[in-house]
């Protein structure tokens, strides 16, 4: 099965500010999209950031074939547990995801 | 229409000159550039100083300065000085004395600040007028008393009336990122979704389009929507770079909180006007019933000092998590002995670098490594109690076997001295909004003039 990475064109992850993480896939075309779309449940990557799903948001948006999701911080930005100030490593959890 | 002059994402981050020279030429009536965030974390607010160089400021600043002078329009900047906390303002109010001075220039000065004391915010929130954002952390009375700096971030509103003063440069502590762009163009009666929205896609200048590190771009605000030019040789917007920039450093890419409202963008259309700029209509200006402005806080969470040491010899590397773990119990327990400390006294941590320090225990990739770091990280109250722990850490760091049998091993120090303190480390602690009754009601504003 191939990695999240070898199907879109760029995955980055980001603060939003201090309390919120926030991921963006993008897919390139509408078929990569239409693959990310089905193939990743947010339950998946809830799992994979040892967070709760509920507390996500997602947004599947098709004019720009992009996936996002949004999530609280596990720790606090600067936080003595926090261990990536500025949240970008994320999103390599994410580009390693196998795709369904 | 409103044209507005972005010419980098933050001060301290450079510009390219011959865009900014094309925007100067083309006419701009604001010159609009953002100086700060959160995003380097809370040392900065807790200290209330610059993450950037005075010396890369002061070239950067003085290359405005000249660039406001030759278009003859108002500069402004927004979270001056990386934080916006009073004493960041006051730093960026003494560079710009400094090339006046230097160059002969006059002018005048609006400076606005947003820094709120300890017990106007405490009265808010025993009043009930401050409120809780999601995720929000506790707070009390406490919490805001060790706060070394309150910021409340400025909107539209406080930076029009700073322009209002007639001011050739507006130097604002903390404000929204767009709140510098935004003010002018809603002044003039542009289309209010139209300003929010241009002032979103600009605030990090050419990051919304190709080239993004040429930092320089022009938005034009209109009665119904705004435009985008990007200045650099080669930079282009299209609709996909304009649009995809709501998803940057965004939680919601449709929705966007500003003080006294909120920017939906649900129904924008994204046009191309040629390969290189962008026509922006049918965002919405929600206008909220109460006014309410963001507060930031950073307060003190302790002293902190680091180690570092690096493990080649194979077996140290094949059982690093054992040797760290081994390390970890028996340093706690000599600290706590010969310190006479509860264990909640300090906190003791080693992070091992090659394996799992950026991601901690979500990490799920193996993989053979020919050498690992160990960070070690001491925290506690005082700064005489970290240095005691660290020095008791750094022996294990340097000498302690796998096993009692083995000779003494040593492992690769890359610093004497091995710790190295950080001094007082700070904690972001509000994620709130306090209401107002007048926008001007928690900010000051003063106007000076040098000759």
């Amino acid at each position: 099965m191939p990695e999240l990475r070898d199907v879109v064109e760029k995955v980055r992850s980001k603060n939003a500010g201090p309390f919120w993480l926030t991921v963006d896939i993008f897919c390139g075309t509408a078929e990569a999209f239409q693959r990310v779309r089905d193939g990743i449940s947010t339950e998946r990557v809830a799992k994979l950031f040892g967070t709760d799903p509920a507390g996500m948001k997602r947004f599947d948006i098709t004019s720009l074939n992009v996936v996002k999701f949004s999530l609280p911080r596990p720790a606090v930005q600067g936080t003595r547990r926090d261990r990536d100030m500025h949240g970008a490593s994320w999103a390599a959890l994410v580009a390693e995801m196998t795709l369904n | 229409m409103v044209r507005v002059l972005v010419p980098s994402g933050a001060l301290g981050l450079g510009y390219d000159r011959t865009a900014l020279q094309r925007g100067v030429a083309a006419g701009p009536d604001i010159i609009a550039i953002d100086g700060g965030s959160t995003d380097s974390g809370p040392s900065y607010l807790g200290r209330g100083v610059s993450k950037y160089s005075r010396g890369s400021t002061k070239i950067e600043w003085a290359g405005l300065i000249e660039a406001r002078q030759e278009a003859g329009c108002p500069l402004v900047i927004g979270t001056a000085g990386t934080c916006g906390a009073d004493s960041a303002v006051d730093w960026l109010v003494g560079i710009t004395e400094e090339i006046l001075r230097e160059t002969g220039r006059t002018a005048t000065i609006a400076v606005l600040k947003s820094g709120q004391p300890a017990d106007v915010v405490q009265q808010a929130l025993a009043g009930g007028r401050v409120t809780p954002l999601h995720p929000a952390p506790e707070i009390s009375a406490e919490v805001l008393d060790d706060c070394t700096n309150i910021v409340a971030l400025a909107g539209a509103e406080q930076i029009n009336a700073a322009l209002e003063t007639g001011a050739d440069i507006v130097i604002a502590g903390r404000t929204t990122d767009t709140a510098i762009i935004a003010a002018l163009p809603l002044a003039r009666g542009c289309h209010a979704g139209a300003a929010w929205h241009g002032a979103k896609i600009g605030e990090c200048g050419a990051l919304c389009a190709t080239n993004p590190q040429s930092g320089v771009i022009l938005v034009d605000f209109d009665d119904t929507g705004f435009t985008i030019t990007p200045l650099a040789d080669g930079a282009q917007a299209t609709p996909h770079t304009v649009s995809a920039h709501m998803l940057y450093e965004n939680s919601d890419p449709f929705i966007l909180y500003e003080p006294g409202g909120h920017l939906d963008v649900t129904g924008a259309q994204y046009e191309a006007l040629d390969p290189a700029r962008v026509r922006v209509t049918g965002s919405d200006w929600v206008v909220a019933e109460r006014y309410t402005v963001k507060l930031e806080g950073a307060r003190r969470a302790g002293f902190q000092s680091v180690l570092l040491t690096l493990l080649r010899d194979r077996r140290y590397v094949e059982n690093a998590q054992a040797w760290c773990d081994d390390i970890l119990a028996k340093c706690r327990a000599k600290a706590e002995q010969r310190l006479g400390l509860a264990p909640e006294a300090f906190d003791l941590e080693l992070r091992i670098i090659g394996r799992n320090a950026t991601l901690g225990d979500i990490e799920n990739r193996g993989g053979e490594a020919a050498e690992l770091g160990v960070l070690g990280i001491v925290t506690a109250d005082t700064a005489d109690l970290v240095d005691e722990v660290a020095k008791m850490l750094n022996p294990y760091l340097l000498h302690h076997p796998l096993t009692v049998a083995e000779e003494q091993p040593t492992f690769a120090f890359p610093f004497s001295p091995a710790d190295i303190p950080r001094g007082e480390i700070y904690e972001f602690c509000l994620n709130h909004v306090m209401q107002l009754d007048d926008p001007m009601q928690a900010f000051r504003l003063e106007v000076r003039e040098v000759a």
